[in-house]
């Protein structure tokens, strides 16, 4: 008989979380698309946003958030980083955010093929790829070619995360294969094993190398040019503080912004 | 045959016992619980240090103060009280485990497994795991574990105490059937008087870690040194002064004895020699005195009576006569033992 | 002696039921999710991509392995701990437990700072021996076993602590060795203990990613395990992580039901 007591339990418990459900779950707020205008008066902006930007933003946007919050008292913007794909992932899930930055057109594209975006993408930094090395460059690398020797650790982006596109369409456009010893799933953890002594090489953005300057020198090589990356960034649908998302969309793309990511090794998109 | 002094600390008491037991002879150690008798077992076996003293086995030194051999390289047979055979392995296996320990090849050990069982009437359980025996097939399986490996010393720790009354009978006998057919020291411990006397050549009394007696079966149950021995006996004993045929007790009165002895002795007689009357008898009997009873209590087809009094004293009556006699606890009486009766010896 | 199968079976008390019904909701919950939102239609398909067979094969090969080596370390290291007392046993007991609150990409990078190839133990490996260790298979068997062993460790440690000596010294007295008596009474005598903490080590193996993805890489084939694998497909393919997730579940299910009757125990 006290089987029948958890057959009701259990009966009841379901119901339960399904009037939970029901009473949890909200639509999409859809609110206006307004375009982001250049340079928003910071005087009524308040409140909490969330910004996801990729792992290669780290450094300048929490930087750049500093001095945004320092700007607007009363504002708070909150950074996730990650993988651009990851991110773009979330975003289409249905995660709860403001703003996204990507490291390339194309998991942009995953955003707006969605629908998520409110307005258009705008470009605001270009960033390309370095070979990053342990101090003192003790292999001797200079090129891309260096790279191919077998005797070699070198750790490449997996292929679907920008930087691994990237270096795809270098090894391409350089007409070589290079055989990695791991595929990394977004730059930071690309760096580590170059860090820590265990990698010969890494292929990442000069702005990582830079963020790890002392920890790993930078080599530039001449088949980058031919695989640069475009960061685009765009406010989103489901953001339930427009104003300071569109306030912070028009932050970083302004020149006071762009001079704090060319400090950082980025370029002018 | 075994030579040994046992010197263990044990915190509460210290265990000092000097054992020596020659072939084919079996000892039994007989005492109250915690007097130290599993200890001085787990001793000969060599799961607890000695602090003093030594183990010889067939002349050669076993175990000395804090050292000596480990359990598995000396040749001590172990039957333990809960039989301790092993869950995961069947009655034949168990048996077995002893020679493919040592060396022996699995097909070898199980053939000598099978004939030990086969002697001790186990054949058809042989296959049978240790939960589908039963208590007396368990005890005859944990019996022939220990023989199988041909110890120079067999050691069994109440051996017969997870038996039910019936079968403890028949295990018994069979038991002391085996034992005679070993050719190497048994040491068994117990605290069933019955059981040292059927199976022992000679009892070992122990109380707190020390022998308070040593003999044959026959002399322990007729003279007794200690109250507990005394009362696993039945016997009414008492100690005293003897001079001229009287014997004046320690605790008080007087008894008058067969023997002519002087100095310490100790004087003991059975219930069944104690006469109860209402009133002061006549006649002989030398030794007489007034009592109240104490309590009374079945004791087979009799009565067991104990009476306070001077000295206390403890007396056997059919039914019919406690009941004429109204033998209530507080009822006054009159004992009567006759000296012949007694029986007094040295202390 | 009763056996486990006469037990008596009896009702439990009422308060319990609600917590248990929600307990067990939580866990079941997720899996309908993922069971309702993967791509059926897609999963031949799926399967019969080489990156899906080929990480699920490396897992399920690794992750056994990782079980043997955690068994014949893990087994001698419950002994000791549970059976012997000795100088610093506190701090190997607690040692045992901290791969257990490490995060496991700390795991990763600890294991690094020993084996890879500046590390404390790996340069040696590598200047006698020529012997580099990370971004290999083994490396992958190495990282799960960090974070697996503890599990493996503490089961056995349990069931030995509750398991009856005496049975030991009836084998001492007839003549076992220590080590016969370890084989052949100890051993069987704690088997459901083991046998439970070999299926927790294979499942958290499997499972493993953190340390696997810092120590020994990610490369399709040589270190790209099942977890790894959906890792990367959810970036560009959540439906497809989805799938992979599943038949890494469907997999561990159909192992460890079909060990359940024989090893643990309770039918």
């Amino acid at each position: 008989m006290w089987r029948k007591r958890l057959v009701a339990v259990s009966a009841a418990a379901i119901v339960a979380a399904l009037a939970l459900a029901g009473c949890g779950s909200s639509g999409k707020s859809s609110s206006a698309t307004s375009t982001p205008g250049a340079g928003t008066t910071g005087a009524n902006l308040s409140g909490t946003i969330t910004v996801l930007a990729a792992a290669s933003l780290t450094g300048t946007f929490n930087q750049l958030g500093q001095m945004f919050q320092a700007a607007h008292p009363g504002t708070t913007i909150k950074f996730s980083y990650g993988g651009s794909d990851t991110l773009a992932a979330q975003i289409v899930q249905g995660a709860p955010v403001d703003v996204f930055a990507a490291a390339s057109p194309t998991t942009m594209k995953t955003v707006t093929d969605a629908g998520d975006n409110a307005g258009t993408p705008q470009n605001f930094v270009k960033n390309q790829l370095v070979i990053a090395v342990p101090p003192g460059n003790p292999k001797h690398l200079a090129s891309l070619k260096d790279l191919t020797d077998p005797k070699l650790k070198v750790v490449l982006c997996a292929p679907t995360v920008p930087c691994g596109t990237a270096a795809t369409k270098a090894e391409q456009a350089a007409g070589l294969t290079i055989k990695p010893v791991s595929e990394a799933p977004d730059v930071k953890s690309a760096l580590t094993p170059v860090e820590l002594g265990e990698a010969d090489a890494a292929l990442v953005y000069r702005t990582d190398a830079k963020a790890a300057a002392g920890k790993v020198d930078a080599v530039e090589f001449p088949e980058s040019a031919l695989a640069i990356n475009t960061y685009p960034i765009v406010a989103l649908k489901g953001s339930k503080n427009t104003a300071l998302a569109n306030a912070w969309v028009s932050y970083i793309v302004s020149p006071e912004a762009l001079a704090v990511f060319t400090a950082a090794g980025f370029q002018a998109p | 045959m075994l030579h040994a002094h046992l010197v263990v600390d044990r915190g509460r008491f210290t265990l000092d016992l000097p054992l020596d037991v020659a072939a084919g002879e079996v000892v039994a150690l007989l005492g109250p619980n915690g007097a130290g008798k599993t200890t001085a077992l787990r001793a000969l076996a060599g799961l607890v240090a000695l602090s003093g003293g030594t183990i010889e086995l067939d002349g050669t030194q076993i175990a000395r103060p804090g050292g000596g051999l480990p359990p598995e390289r000396r040749r001590v047979g172990v039957v333990f009280q809960d039989y301790l055979l092993f869950p995961h392995l069947s009655a034949l296996e168990n048996v077995a485990f002893g020679p493919r320990s040592t060396g022996s090849s699995r097909h070898h050990a199980r053939v000598m497994a099978a004939a030990w069982l086969d002697r001790m009437g186990l054949a058809d359980v042989a296959l049978q795991r240790p939960g589908g025996l039963s208590g007396g097939q368990a005890q005859r399986v944990a019996l022939a574990r220990a023989l199988v490996t041909s110890p120079r010393l067999l050691l069994l720790d109440e051996p017969l105490a997870a038996l039910d009354a019936g079968t403890r009978l028949a295990v018994r006998a069979d038991l002391r059937r085996h034992l005679g057919a070993y050719d190497g020291a048994t040491v068994l411990v117990t605290h069933d008087p019955l059981d040292a006397m059927v199976l022992a050549d000679r009892i070992v009394v122990i109380e707190a870690g020390k022998m308070v007696q040593d003999g044959p079966p026959s002399e322990i149950v007729r003279r007794p040194r200690t109250e507990y021995v005394a009362r696993l006996a039945g016997l009414n004993l008492y100690r005293g002064v003897a001079s001229e045929g009287f014997v004046s007790l320690a605790d008080g009165g007087e008894l008058t004895v067969e023997e002519r002895m002087t100095g310490d002795v100790f004087v003991a007689f059975p219930p069944s020699a104690v006469a109860v009357h209402r009133q002061h008898p006549e006649g002989s009997p030398r030794n007489v005195w007034k009592v109240t009873v104490a309590g009374v209590e079945a004791h087979g087809d009799l009565m067991r009576v104990e009476f306070h009094g001077t000295p206390p004293v403890a007396a056997e009556v059919t039914p019919a006569a406690a009941a004429e006699l109204e033998l209530m606890p507080g009822q006054t009486a009159w004992v009567a033992v006759k000296a012949t009766e007694t029986h007094a010896y040295p202390a | 002696m009763t056996q486990p199968s006469q037990q008596q079976y009896r009702r439990p008390p009422a308060i319990l039921l609600l917590p248990a019904v929600i307990g067990t909701a939580y866990l079941f919950f997720p899996l309908v999710g993922l069971v309702v939102r993967s791509p059926w239609g897609t999963l031949w398909q799926r399967l019969t991509e080489p990156g899906a067979l080929t990480a699920l094969w490396l897992s399920l090969i690794t992750a056994t392995i990782t079980t043997a080596v955690c068994l014949i370390l893990g087994v001698p290291v419950a002994f000791v701990l549970a059976r012997t007392r000795f100088f610093g046993q506190r701090f190997v007991r607690a040692l045992v437990t901290l791969p257990l609150v490490l995060p496991p990409v700390v795991g990763g990078v600890a294991l690094f700072t020993a084996f890879g190839r500046t590390g404390v133990i790996g340069v040696w490996l590598d200047r006698w021996f020529g012997i580099e260790l990370p971004f290999t298979t083994t490396a992958v068997v190495m990282s799960q076993t960090f974070v697996a062993l503890p599990f493996l460790v503490i089961a056995v440690e349990g069931a030995l602590r509750s398991a009856d000596t005496r049975f030991e010294e009836a084998a001492a007295t007839l003549g076992a060795s220590r080590w016969t008596a370890f084989r052949r009474i100890t051993l069987p005598l704690v088997g459901p203990g083991v046998a439970a903490g070999s299926v927790l080590c294979w499942a958290r193996a499997l499972g493993e990613f953190g340390a696997t993805i810092t120590f020994a890489g990610n490369l399709p084939g040589t270190t790209q395990t099942m977890p790894i694998a959906v890792y990367i497909t959810l970036q560009n393919d959540p439906n497809g992580a989805i799938l992979l997730s599943l038949i890494l579940v469907a997999v561990s299910i159909l192992v460890l039901v079909s060990l359940r009757g024989r090893w643990i125990g309770t039918g």
